[in-house]
This record gives C-alpha cells, structure tokens and sequence, in this order.
C-alpha cells in the first residue's frame, strides 16, 4: 500500500511538473497574472508530493519491505538503522529521488519566499525549473522507478555495498545534491534572464543567495566525500582526481566563478552575458557529471551499476536543457547590454574578479579535458589511456598560483580603478607572514622541497591577507581600540563572509601542501609485541581479536602509541588504535577501517593488513601533516558562505528595478 | 547574432555529439570502458622459475613455455570466482592433447594445504602449477586480480589476456578460436 502510495505521487508530481512547465511561461509572454500565479502553488504542490514519495520510500527501507524490489537489492534487516535511511539514497533509483527532492525544495522556496520578485520573472523561473522536474520524474518512472514490486518477495535483501555503510558517506550524497541541484536556480534565473532579455543589478542581487547557497552545500559535500575517500579507502590519500570526483570538482570551480561576477553584474553593471553563460555551465556541468556516473561511459571506483538505456535518457535530458538553454544564450544573450563594460580597467576590483574567473574557468576547463580526454581518445580509435594525477598535478596546480595570489589583493582594491602599489604596501605584514611560512616548511624538512615551501607561502599569505584586509577595515592599531571595535561591528556581514571564505581557502592549501609533501609511510610486516618508529611516534601491534558487528565479522587490530623513539621498559601509550579489516558476509565483500590518532596539526594513520605464515601481520603506517586542515578549512569555507547569506541586503530584498534598464524587444 | 555568442553552443553541439557516440558503441557493444588490456600483450612472458605447491608434482618456469601453446590461469583456493569458473578449467584439460595446448596454473597468493584440500575434491586441471604465495611473479605478469587468463605462444610471447572468471561464451568466442588459430 505505502509504495504505491509513493509511486502515485510521483506520477501526481510529474503532472503538476508538466503544468509548471509550460503554463506560468506562456501566461508571462501573454501578462496574464492570474496564470502566472499559480506556479507558486504549483511549485510548492510538486514538493509534498515528492516529499511524500521520499517519505514512502523511506519507511520502506525502515520497515525492510522486501516486497518492493529495490529494498531487496540495496537492504538488509540486520542493516543499523542509520545505513537502512541512508540506503535509500545509495543506489540509483533512490538518490535520483532524492534528487528531484532537493530540486522541488529548492523550486517551493523560491515560491514561498519570492514574494519580492517581480511576478513575471518568478513565474518564468519556476517554469524552467518546473521543466527541469518534469525531465528527472519521467526518467525515474519509465527507466528507473524505485517502487516497483517483486512477487514473491525474498527472504532478506542482498544488502548495502559496505565501503557505503558509513556515516560520511552516509551524508555525503545529501549535500552534494543540495550544490549541485541547488545550481538549478542560477540555471533557472539565468534561463529566465535570457527570455526577458534583461539582466540588471537586482537580477544579480537575487541568484546570488541561491548560488551562495548551493556552492557552500557542494563544498561540505566534496570535503565529505574526500574524508570519506581518506579513512574508509585506506591509502592515506584524500584527492584521487577520480572521474566522479572531478565531476563534483567542476561544477564547484565554476560555481566559485559565478559567485564573483554575480558581484559584477550588481555593483558594476558589467559581465552580463558572462555571468549567464556561468551559471548555464554550472548547471550544465551538473548534469555532465550525473551523465558521466550513471550511464558508465567512464568507468570509475565510485560508478553506479550501468545501464546503457539510462544513459540515453540522462543524455537526452543533458541534450535538452544546455544545448536549448545555450541556444537560447546564442539568440538572446547578444542583446544584453553593460553599461559598465567601457570603463573596465585592469587594476580595479572588478579586474580583479575577470582575472579570478579567468583563472578558474580554465582550471575548471583542464579539469574537463583531463576528466574526457581518455573518452574521447577511445571514441576515435586512439586506445586506451588513463589520465591521472601527473597531469592534473601539472596542469591545475600552476594555475591556482596566480590565483592564490590574486586572492589576498583583489578585495582590497577599489571598484573602477585600484592602487596596486598602494595595496601592496598595506600587504606587507602577510608578506612577511609568507615569507616566514615558506621558510619554516623549509627549515622543519629540507631546502629541497622548494615547491611545498611555496605552497605554504601561498596559503599563509592568502589567511594573513584576509586579516590585513580586515585590519585596515577596522583602522587597528591607528585610532583607539574601541573605535576599531564599533568599526568591526559596523562592518557588513557579507565582507566577513568573504574575508572568512577567502582565509579558508588559505588553511586548506596549507594543508593539502603539508599532507602531499611531508607524508611519512611505513609499511612493514610487525610480530605482536614488536615496535615500529613512524615519524616521532612509536607503535606496537599489541594483539589482533576478531569482533563482531552488527552485520560484519572483524579482524581489529590493537596498537599502542607512544611519543619519541622505541621505549625500553613498560610505558602507558598516549592512544591505543585499533584499525580493523571487516568483512560483510551478506554483500560477500571486505573494507578496511582504517584507525586515526588526530592531533591538530596532523594524523597518525594505521591501516591493518594482511597475516603472514609466522604469525605476523603487515601493518601500514601513515604521518600526514595538517591534514585535517584541509576538512577544517572547507567547513570554515562553508561557514563564511553561511554569515555571507545572512547578510541584511539578502533578507530585505533587492531595490527596485531601476527604470534606465530598457527590457529589449520582447521575443 | 554575434559569433562569439554561438561558441559555447557549437562546443556542446561537438561534445553531445561525442557522448552519443560513445553510448551508441557501448550499447552496440563495440567498446568496453571497463575492458583493461594487458601492456604485455605482443611481448616475450617473463623469466621466472617457481617450485608446485606441496603435494603437486611439476612447478612452472619459463623455460616451460617454450615450444608449446601455453594458457596460463592465475588462480587461488580463496577466490569464489576461481571456483566458479573451475569446471570450465577441467573441460579445457580434456581438450589440451588433442588440441595440442598445455594448462598451467599460477597458484597466486596461496597457502599449499588450503589448494591441495580444494584439488583433492575438485580435481586438478592443470599440468603445471608454480606456487606464487608472495605475487612476485604476478607483479611480472601485471596480474591484478584472481582469476586472470593468459595465452602464450609457442615462441612464449603473450598472445591474449583475459581479467575475470572464464565463460562457455568466451571460449566459445574468443578461447577456442585462438588456439586453433595458434597450432597451424
């Protein structure tokens, strides 16, 4: 009963979808405010009802309904209650419900709290987003319905690939869908831009939150991801340039470019036609990466099960919704004039932000080449090859040094025409801070890892920056402290977003700079009781038990802990690890869990191997300095995105439209 | 309409049409994205010597491939599909006289007693088996993962390699054809 519950208010949905569609559009061409008024229910009706289905499908999994066929391939009872909820988007059919779950969300919001849009331009978005839902719910219900039955039913279900069946990764999907379907807004206002033919400051004003919004969701989903990739993985890595992760990378790099020219586009009148290009290639970029996971054109870690006939479909949709929205960009977007365009100078703010998207378009273009070059060379005959991190390490990384630089001085330059010098000399403390940065990476290792020490100095030079820029805001140190003070909390919440954003950028190039380049491993075959020196640590494979979990058989390890060199007599360790090798007898696979002594400034990593004939056991051992840097900084990266939002201008609306933006000629 | 306007269209247009090809020769079967070939193949086998599992009378060299047809199975008492794929291996040995091949085994990551306990039910297809307890020759062969096939010729050149579980398709298809083609 509940399934078909759920299976009606999918088709319910698609049929209100096909409504919001087509509806609201032609009622805002004709100026028929009545029509044009429905989509709002119309939008907020689409997410109860795939609400409800998601809430069919989840009890379901709750209650192990094997009756319904895709609980039987992707449950099991004896499934902790956490992954049986998590299972229901950790297979195909479930995560594209939750998918099209995130996207009406995004859709009901934006009718429930657009009121001060002008009613056209909100009916013309909700309509693409309405065309957008439609595409999703008919390719869930004619290729991949997550309700249908099976008659008769098995006994117990085949269970969750266990590599899954983790609380990272438990909410990893979630959030990445939150970024990447919250793209959908930009896609939609910038869709809806290019039928009015006008783009404007307050246009501006209005996609940036939700842009905002969903790149702060895809930053803690891609760190998730990559914890998830460092612990449950166990090679002690954290970035694989793996095609599913590049494939959340690019919308990212490009989200982060739509960002800073949305700025543009409100403060300075420019960039029109750019910015609406970004946010259609952010969302198209979305979409290529669902295309590229799902229909098994790239072959990946992390690939869905493949069905070609899928692929078609998601192709299909791809097909749809960029190459018309770019069709429509080729035919619309020559008519949408800047006002600003002429007094463009090179070094002013706003030169600063075309070189920032300048910059992270063709990072995000490499990443792209990168990511389909081994694709398309097997298209034309040209065999097989794999691109790996040589090339990405080669060709992105170069990129993200003028960029890293650029990040401590753009803000500080004026809008229209800039000081550099002038900035420059104001820099001087986070030079001095780079400078010190890179020094010490050289002094603590060894003067030839002249790379890393530069790394370091990029990524204390763009936190020092941060807080020069701030300093000088507040006027510190130059008028007395409580006038700073009265400075600081005049200051708008948006500039503390940034400057917050901005120096987390620089906490996780620390970080990815120190792990890469300083990382000890050790991997060695250890007799109970003998010790092995990792990087100032000392560990002993006390004993290895075997456990039992819930619905796994393991083999965890003991390892004591203790500081310095090999201890002679018998001393308390700082931490007993136990890193564990599972085995998940339902789904007939193995992970290893790998075990971690975290401090602040780095992670001792042990990962437990195999036995050997004389009662030994190999036992790897990894020394990853500021590693948690690199999560830490993206959740501090994600909180400044959050206090950016909160900023007073996005609560009381946009102004009104100011009456020099002439609409071109209506289509 | 100016041009530059229609770039990124025509762009997409070139990659559209890029993934449809690739999913149209998917599905027709054509290409396999998941398909690895083996950077040996056309290249001698390697030199190696390995002593047979306890209780097994041969071991395996190289020296051993020469003048023959060879199909090397690398294979394991621990892997499920090796089992699977085990009766299709002792079908393939009844056939090694007439259709003038040998088959050896490389016993891959192995513990002697746990084989000849599996063997000694099952049967034991191989004419040969070289004990490879610690994967030093499987790292020569590129060996990824059990059960892997390999054909080599009787200059003892890789031919052919093959990741996965044997199928009656593939013998069928691939195997069978091969060695026929190898005797003339």
């Amino acid at each position: 009963m509940i399934p078909e519950l759920g299976h009606y208010a999918l088709v319910l949905a698609l049929l209100v979808a096909a409504y919001q569609s087509v509806a609201p559009l032609l009622a805002a061409a004709r100026g028929n405010a009545l029509v044009m008024a429905t989509a709002v229910p119309a939008a907020q009706s689409q997410f109860i009802l795939i609400a409800t289905a998601f809430a069919a499908l989840t009890y379901c999994y709750v209650t192990s309904d094997f009756t319904v066929a895709n609980v039987a391939a992707n449950s099991h009872t004896a499934k902790p209650l956490l992954y049986k909820i998590s299972g229901v988007w950790g297979n195909h059919e479930g995560s594209l419900l939750l998918w099209v779950l995130i996207l009406t969300l995004f859709g009901a919001a934006v009718a429930t709290f657009g009121a001060n849009l002008p009613p056209a331009l909100r009916a013309r978005v909700l309509s693409v987003q309405g065309m957008i839902g439609a595409g999703f719910l008919a390719f869930m219900l004619f290729t991949s319905n997550p309700f249908l039955r099976l008659d008769p039913p098995p006994t117990d279900g085949r269970g969750l690939n266990p590599l899954l069946q983790d609380p990272g990764l438990a909410f990893h999907p979630p959030f990445l869908y939150l970024g990447y379907v919250g793209f959908s807004m930009a896609f939609s206002f910038a869709v809806a831009a290019l039928i009015e033919g006008r783009v404007d400051a307050a246009w501006a004003r209005w996609v940036r939150p939700w842009t905002l919004a969903a790149w702060g969701f895809l930053t803690v989903g891609i760190a998730l991801g990559s914890w998830w990739a460092y612990y449950e993985l166990g090679w002690g890595g954290f970035w694989f340039w793996d095609p599913v992760e590049n494939a959340s990378f690019m919308p990212w790099l490009v989200g982060t470019a739509l960002l800073h020219s949305a700025v543009v586009v409100e403060k300075r009148d420019a960039l029109k036609s750019w910015t609406i290009l970004l946010a259609i290639l952010t969302f198209g970029l979305s979409l290529i990466g669902t295309f590229l996971v799902r229909s098994g054109v790239l072959t990946s870690v992390h690939a869905f099960a493949v069905d070609p006939e899928r692929g078609i479909f998601i192709l299909a949709l791809l097909l749809l919704a960029i190459g018309g929205s770019l069709t429509l960009y080729a035919w619309r977007a020559p008519a949408l004039r800047s006002s600003g365009a002429g007094l463009f100078k090179p070094i002013s703010r706003e030169g600063a932000m075309v070189l920032n998207n300048l910059l992270l378009s063709v990072a995000a273009a490499t990443v792209f080449l990168g990511t389909l070059y081994p694709l398309f060379l097997d298209i034309v005959g040209g065999g097989k090859i794999s691109v790996g991190a040589p090339y990405f390490n080669s060709t992105f990384v170069p990129l993200m040094v003028p960029l890293l630089a650029a990040v401590a001085i753009g803000p500080m330059l004026a809008w229209k025409r800039g000081d550099l010098p002038g900035v420059l000399s104001r820099l001087y403390v986070a030079f001095a801070a780079a400078v010190f940065a890179a020094l010490l990476g050289l002094w603590i290792a060894d003067w030839r890892r002249a790379l890393a020490a530069l790394g370091l100095g990029l990524g204390a030079w763009v936190v020092a920056g941060s807080v020069v820029e701030w300093a000088g805001r507040i006027q510190l140190f130059r008028v007395p402290l409580g006038d700073s003070a009265r400075r600081a909390f005049g200051l708008p919440r948006s500039f503390y977003g940034m400057s917050i954003a901005h120096a987390a950028l620089g906490i996780v190039v620390l970080g990815i700079t120190a792990s890469s380049a300083w990382q000890t491993e050790v991997i060695k075959v250890v007799r109970p009781d003998e010790w092995l020196p990792v990087a100032g640590y000392s560990l002993r494979l006390r004993d290895v038990r075997e456990v039992h979990g819930p619905n796994y058989v393991a083999q965890q390890a003991r390892v004591d802990v203790v500081r310095g060199a090999t201890p002679s007599g018998e001393v308390k360790p700082i931490v007993v690890l136990e890193p564990e090798k599972r085995r998940y007898p339902v789904e007939g696979n193995s992970t290893t869990e790998a075990a971690i002594h975290t401090t602040f400034l780095a992670d001792l990593y042990v990962v437990l191997g195999d036995p050997d004939a004389n009662g030994g056991w190999v036992v790897r051992a990894y020394y990853n300095p500021l590693v948690p840097w690199i999560w830490g900084g993206a959740i501090v990266m994600f909180f400044g995105g959050l206090v950016s939002l909160s900023d007073r201008r996005h609560r009381v609306g946009a102004p009104k439209r100011s009456a020099s933006s002439v609409p071109a000629a209506a289509a | 309409m100016r041009l530059r306007f229609i770039v990124p269209a025509f762009l997409f247009v070139l990659l559209g049409a890029g993934f449809v090809y690739a999913l149209v020769a998917i599905q027709s079967g054509k290409k396999d994205p998941s398909a690895v070939p083996s950077a040996l193949i056309g290249k001698p086998a390697p030199e190696f010597a390995l002593p047979a599992p306890q209780g097994f009378p041969a071991g395996l060299s190289a020296a051993d491939l020469k003048g023959k047809v060879t199909i090397l199975n690398v294979f394991a008492s621990w892997c499920p599909p090796c089992h699977v794929e085990h009766p299709l291996l002792l079908d393939l040995a009844k056939e090694a006289t007439n259709g003038g091949f040998q088959l050896v085994g490389l016993n891959w990551k192995d513990k002697d007693e746990k084989l000849a306990a599996w063997f000694k039910e099952a049967g034991n297809p191989f004419a040969r088996i070289g004990a490879d307890p610690d994967n030093r020759v499987g790292i020569d062969f590129g060996v990824y993962g059990a059960p892997e096939t390999f054909i080599i010729d009787r200059d003892a050149k890789i031919v052919y390699r093959y990741a996965g579980p044997l199928t009656q398709e593939l013998l069928r298809d691939e195997i069978r054809p091969l060695l026929a083609k190898l005797k003339k």
